[in-house]
């Protein structure tokens, strides 16, 4: 019980990003069974846009170190932190790109956890390919493993034309067929790997050949970023969760007739920039979701 | 009788021989010009696209279209939509800050 009153504290100090428990991930009962793990918790930051400025948010330059100050005022630490993607905003200059990677680097340097593992969204790599990405962060994209589970992360970004690309396809099939099909498998992206909402660039190109290579998979979920909210969708037995953004919150998919950042409300600066908690319960996949307000109060 | 069908079939040959209408698009960081286009259900255009800047894409999700547009080449799209309506279009090739911007619509009239 300890360890679910470090996780409270957590949720209620933390504004950002969404915290996934580990116990409640498909499939986990069986890694369990296998004596293969124990209950752990990660978190799901997403979009910090670091460079952005605007009207959307007027504290850009403050928000992620927000972020990075809830997260260590925690008694309770994730295992590790992903950051799903776009942690810097586009820039069609180089130089500024690389400038804007270094900033962001050096403030989630400060983050007291064991582990953090990034991905791109397009706002990072989709102009130069990820080159400057890669000489920042490493591999476009990686898996690895984590108390038993599986997790892949996958680049649906650098293709400018958001296509994961046959080359990572088959590298995807590569990595699974060590898998067991009966084991938890985590998906990590920028982008929804399902179409939803195309015209609002919220789609991947080949999004549906992923999805038939995880199909045979019983267990998988799978957690993005890009559309700044967010969003539970299921395609057959597959789960996808979107996290919140840490710069401004876009409208519900296709709710307005364009897209635009919900504008700033002085009132609320930190609205759209909630958490939430997950449990998807092993083999009814029953999903539970609880909702945070950023001052920790239930939704 | 027979003189009335025969002159359907001769309306509807000049409507098949005529040369479809051409619609001029240009695309360029970060909008479409024009970025809203009227077609008659069941008329037959073609959509002539050209880039002004870059590489961009042209995307009409519900049409099922989907092409490339480069600078220096047009790209042409037959389209002879049967359901009218609004149909929304985007660049799908990313293309800096205000590509999420680069969108329109083509309008089916009835």
């Amino acid at each position: 019980m300890a360890n679910e009153l470090d996780r409270r504290t957590l949720l209620q100090l933390l504004g950002v990003g969404g915290v996934v428990l580990g116990s409640g991930l498909p499939g986990f009962s069986l890694v369990q069974a296998a004596g293969g793990s124990q209950d752990f918790f990660f978190l799901q930051l997403s979009d910090s846009h670091w460079g952005f400025s605007g009207p959307p948010n007027p504290q850009a330059d403050q928000t992620l170190k927000q972020a990075v100050q809830a997260v260590n005022a925690s008694t309770a630490k994730p295992d590790f932190i992903v950051f799903t993607g776009d942690l810097t905003h586009t820039t069609d200059d180089d130089a500024l790109r690389r400038k804007r990677m270094a900033e962001f680097k050096s403030i989630v340097a400060d983050l007291k956890v064991p582990k953090v593992i990034f991905l791109p969204g397009e706002h990072d790599a989709a102009l130069d390919k990820g080159q400057a990405y890669q000489e920042a962060f490493g591999p476009l994209h990686q898996t690895f493993d984590h108390r038993g589970i599986r997790f892949i992360a996958l680049d649906n970004v650098s293709d400018p034309g958001a296509s994961v690309g046959d080359t990572q396809i088959d590298w995807l099939k590569a990595q699974l067929s060590k898998v067991d099909k009966d084991a938890p498998l985590v998906i990590l992206a920028h982008r929804p790997l399902f179409d939803l909402a195309p015209t609002w660039d919220w789609a991947t190109a080949d999004g549906a050949k992923v999805l038939s290579v995880l199909e045979p998979y019983r267990h998988v979920t799978v957690f993005y970023g890009h559309i700044h909210q967010e969003n539970h969708h299921e395609t057959g037995h597959i789960s996808h969760h979107s996290a919140k953004s840490l710069i401004f919150p876009l409208p519900a998919p296709l709710s307005v007739p364009k897209k635009a950042a919900v504008p700033w409300d002085p009132e609320h600066p930190a609205r759209g920039l909630g958490y939430r908690e997950i449990d998807v319960k092993g083999k009814a996949r029953a999903l539970s979701i609880q909702e945070f307000d950023v001052k920790g109060g239930r939704v | 009788m027979v003189l009335g069908i025969a002159l359907l079939s001769s309306q509807a040959a000049r409507a098949e021989d005529a040369a479809p209408r051409v619609i001029k698009i240009v695309a360029k960081k970060f909008d479409f010009t024009p970025s809203e286009i009227h077609v008659k259900k069941g008329e037959h255009v073609v959509l002539e696209l050209t880039s002004a800047d870059r590489k961009h894409g042209f995307k009409v999700p519900e049409m099922g279209i989907r092409v490339d547009v480069q600078p220096g080449t047009p790209t042409r799209v037959d389209v002879t939509p049967q359901k009218a309506g609004k149909f929304a279009f985007a660049c799908d090739i990313f293309c800096g800050d205000g590509h999420e911007d680069m969108t329109g619509a083509l309008i089916v009239d009835p």
